[in-house]
């Protein structure tokens, strides 16, 4: 009934290990099966005080004015907070300089300025001796508003006389600054051959344009943040986020304070998927501190989430792809313009950069639009920008291929990108693992597979995200009884203690049980990026094998002086240390341990590591769908995700990664959207409306974990996180386009949009 | 503070005595007045489950249900499945399985499940997702959570 999913992985890395690629138990496990674990909502300290954020209804107006008299007035209020108490509202545009728009948006996206521009941007704060008090109070506050026209669409927004949001934003375009205002805060273009050739070569053309709607990252644990601003100038914030250095940079930044006077204690995340970057909370929570003169907590609602934390944007796109009567692409061509919500910074450019991520093509031509709308500010979800352009770009190559009568997979292994293909942006690629996943998802019997009976559909596609690295720092320190104290800086948000404990524990030669992960606040470990970018497995494990190198290499120093013997007659292997020329002496790690208390004292390794050679992650999904043609409601029956791990440390977790990525791709693609009504106030912010799958709605998940080994990593490691949602709408688009007859260009593919296409209105 | 009414339940087993006002959900009782932080607020509305309890004999969404509604109750969080002698089975999958990521769903998921398996020790893949519907996950994709509810089950025989 249940299958295996470990079964049909594919190795094609060659070396062995004895704890990378295994299946222990997270060292975290027992505390988050039990309810111990601490997340941010969970901590209470003494005096804690709670607070409420006051928000828009608006989706833009001007501010005319705050009053904030009553609620101070309400009993039990402590503290209420508006943008005058920001540094930024006394500083001026000489004093900043060249750093004035930057912190002007960063200040107001925290606390509104003269303007708020999204429905649910924070106004003023409260902080009362309960949540209830603090609610209360932030309905006493009244608010005066000039109401403004709102602007709601990417390509509304781009015409010339779309009202501006912000009237001091200029494009920045190609180098070149805009004379007028614009809410196109930047234009891009990559470029490679001459496209216009290449599609004059092409036997079949296909162009065309596609929507997606905004969605969100759906984490189930809203966003919070308690600080305590003590007398002393020290201010400490416990919040749960992505990376406890980033809300550092963030709330130093928009409080003017040197980085070393906030301490950042990261609590367990209850998921973020990129939208636990950015610090909503933290700042506000510090200002009503500072007043309040005791430690203040917030959490957002689930209508706070949706509205005012940052959604994956929605998009226009138009794409177009050549290929000659063989199938190979002789031009290809996206241009896609993305909604960044209120203020500028939407991943188009990652967009552009993944568009065309799994193909090899000689000619291409990228165009971005980073453009502002009356909505809340974009982050990253998962492989930011990829998801929309590859739906977009998969659609097309599946189109491609059915007019030309050749397989879909055929069609993407004969285009595919391999080691030494130069995408359009530039850099060159290392070894990577598309062909071997396409390969893969030829073989797998899914695809072999009859699809059985109704109206069935069975869809591929491929989705690429580059990786990253970014700096990570680890230390470790030897216990006297050879348990080895690791300490990180990148917080765990899905089985990261266990991969970087199995890392270390490869290569100190000693059992991943003997390894004790800690993830630690920013006072107490250097510099570490965010947990994202699939990087946290690549960057930090690389981290670690540097900090275990140095223990190494420190046992032997200290065992070389208890022989008193050069240290290069002592070696380590399999954590075994061993006297060269005297094969009588040798100790293991635990025995050396045990003596460094009276030998010299504790051993620390540590490391600050910004490696480069974070390989490339690819994969493929099949999916076979079934759509009810009465109500148009698309149903998955099987799907299969496929991807390159490199080497897969954890294969649970990488499994749990595809999964999970690729339900997040399904809700995208049949069910989730943000939906607007013409004032720009969402309309369906709580779970009930925003439907994101549930465990009913899905079959199981099947996975096939494909190592080709990255050569720029140790162990041959590449990320997971991310390339994982890549390809699930597109695959899903293109099954419909079996069980239903119609091709889709809009996300999500909701039963009254399939319905539309079947009868013409789509069109 | 207004309208403090005093209420005696049982949790996991144990009497236990708080004060709250009308308007504080058992979520909130839970959490903020007993300090009973493992279970979880995820929506504050009943949709995501993720604050799932046993209320004499039934599973509901703590969130939905008043703090004065404990009065004279029996109820089970997820504090009160593992004993001094080790995790509960359904904990132990979940850990085996790699049935969590964030692990923020992770209590109500488990609490739920063993409503499931207490009622019915015979279950197959359809019931325990029909089951779990109202628990919402977003980092696993469901498939590993289901696979450790079936793996306990077959423990717990």
């Amino acid at each position: 009934m249940v299958s295996n999913p470990a079964e049909a992985n594919i190795v094609l890395s060659e070396v062995e290990f004895d704890v990378v690629g295994k299946r222990p138990i997270r060292p975290d496990g027992v505390d988050k099966v039990t309810g111990r674990a601490q997340y941010g909502a969970d901590i209470n300290l003494a005096g804690l005080l709670h607070g409420k954020v006051l928000r828009s209804p608006h989706a833009h107006a001007r501010i005319k004015s705050i009053d904030t008299s009553k609620a101070e007035a309400h009993p039990g209020v402590r503290a209420v907070v508006t943008a005058k108490d920001l540094p930024f509202s006394s500083l001026s545009k000489d004093e900043l300089g060249s750093d004035y728009m930057r912190l002007k948006f960063a200040s107001n996206h925290v606390l509104a300025g003269d303007k708020v521009l999204f429905k649910g941007h924070p106004l003023a704060a409260v902080s009362a001796n309960n949540p209830h008090v603090a609610e209360e109070a932030i309905n006493l506050i009244s608010v005066e508003y000039e109401l403004l026209p709102p602007v709601l669409d990417v390509l509304d927004a781009m015409k010339d006389d779309a009202p501006l949001l912000h009237d001091d934003l200029h494009t920045a375009s190609l180098g070149e600054t805009s004379e007028k205002p614009s809410n196109v805060a930047a234009h891009l273009i990559y470029e490679t051959g001459d496209t216009e050739k290449g599609f004059a070569a092409a036997d079949v053309v296909v162009e065309r344009e596609f929507r997606t709607a905004a969605v969100h990252q759906g984490y189930i644990e809203p966003h919070n943040g308690t600080a305590f601003w003590n007398v002393d100038g020290q201010l400490s914030v416990w919040t749960s986020t992505q990376g406890a250095f980033a809300v550092r940079s963030s709330v130093s930044d928009v409080l003017r304070l040197p980085v070393s006077k906030v301490k950042v204690t990261p609590m367990e995340i209850g998921g973020g998927f990129g939208g636990k970057i950015t610090a909503y909370l933290d700042a506000i929570a510090a200002l009503l501190s500072k007043k309040s003169g005791a430690p203040v907590k917030l959490v957002m609602s689930r209508t706070d989430v949706f509205e005012a934390s940052g959604p994956a944007p929605a998009t226009w796109m138009k794409v177009k792809v050549g290929a000659t009567k063989d199938g190979k692409f002789t031009a290809v061509q996206a241009n896609l313009a993305f909604e960044a919500g209120a203020y500028p910074g939407s991943p188009v450019m990652q967009g552009m950069l993944c568009a065309f991520g799994c193909y090899d093509v000689a000619n291409g031509f990228l165009e971005g639009y980073d453009v502002v709308v009356n909505k809340p500010k974009t982050a990253a979800y998962r492989a930011p920008g990829s998801p929309q352009a590859t739906f977009a770009v998969e659609s097309v190559v599946d189109e491609v291929a059915d007019q030309l009568g050749i397989d879909p997979i055929e069609i993407r292994l004969l285009n595919a990108a391999k080691e030494g293909t130069r995408r359009i942006e530039g850099p060159i690629a290392n070894r990577i693992g598309l062909v071997e996943c396409l390969e893969a998802a030829r073989n797998h019997p899914h695809y072999k597979s009859s699809m059985g009976s109704g109206n069935r559909g069975r869809g591929v596609a491929c989705g690429y995200w580059m990786n990253r690295s970014f700096p990570s720092s680890v230390s470790m320190t030897v216990n006297y009884d050879g348990i080895v104290s690791l300490i990180m800086g990148s917080v765990d948000i899905g089985g990261t203690r266990a991969s970087i404990a199995q890392q270390a524990a490869e290569t100190l030669g000693i059992a991943y049980e003997e390894i004790k992960p800690t993830v630690v606040d920013t006072d107490s470990i250097g510099y570490t990026f965010i947990t994202g970018g699939s990087r946290t497995c690549f960057a930090t494990g690389w981290a670690a094998i540097e900090a275990a190198e140095e223990v190494k290499s420190l046992m032997v120093a200290r065992a070389a002086r208890i022989w008193d013997t050069p240290e290069d007659n002592v070696e380590y292997a399999s954590g075994v240390i061993q006297h060269k020329s005297d094969p009588e002496l040798r100790m293991t790690f635990k025995e050396l341990s045990r003596q460094l208390a009276t030998t010299g004292g504790a051993i620390t390794g540590s490391s600050n590591v910004e490696p480069t050679g974070e390989g490339n992650g690819y994969a493929v999904h099949l999916v076979d769908v079934e759509t009810d043609l009465e109500t148009g409601k698309t149903s998955i029956v099987r799907f299969t995700a496929i991807q390159d791990a490199g080497k897969a440390v954890h294969p649970s977790y990488v499994e749990g990664q595809m999964q999970g990525g690729a339900v997040q791709g399904i809700g995208w693609a049949l069910n989730e959207e943000y939906f607007f009504n013409d004032k720009g106030q969402m309309m369906n912010s709580s779970f009930l409306d925003y439907r994101m799958p549930t465990s009913l709605d899905l079959p199981m998940i099947d996975t096939v974990i494909v190592e080709v080994a990255n050569p720029g990593h140790p162990y041959g490691v590449r990320g997971v996180g991310e390339a994982a949602i890549v390809p699930p709408m597109a695959a899903i688009a293109n099954a419909i386009k079996g069980s239903a007859g119609v091709r889709m260009n809009s996300l999500p593919m909701t039963p009254g949009k399939v319905l539309d296409a079947i009868s013409g209105e789509g069109k | 503070m207004p309208g403090v009414t005093h209420v005696q339940t049982t949790i996991n087993g144990e009497e236990v005595n708080f004060l709250c006002e009308p308007r504080q959900s058992l979520l909130e009782c839970l959490r903020d007045v007993v300090g009973m932080t493992g279970t979880k607020e995820g929506c504050n509305d009943g949709n995501c489950g993720a604050c799932t309890i046993i209320f004499d004999g039934r599973i509901v969404d703590s969130c939905l249900v008043l703090g004065v509604e404990a009065q004279g109750k029996d109820m089970t969080t997820i504090e009160g499945l593992a004993t001094p002698e080790g995790l509960h089975p359904l904990q132990q999958s979940f850990l085996e399985q790699a049935a969590l990521q964030c692990g923020i769903c992770t209590p109500g998921f488990i609490v739920a499940a063993k409503a499931l398996l207490d009622a019915e020790p015979d279950v197959d893949e359809a019931r325990v997702r029909h089951w779990l519907a109202g628990n919402l996950c977003r980092c696993t994709g469901y498939d590993k959570i289901v696979r450790a509810v079936l793996d306990a089950s077959q423990k717990m025989k």
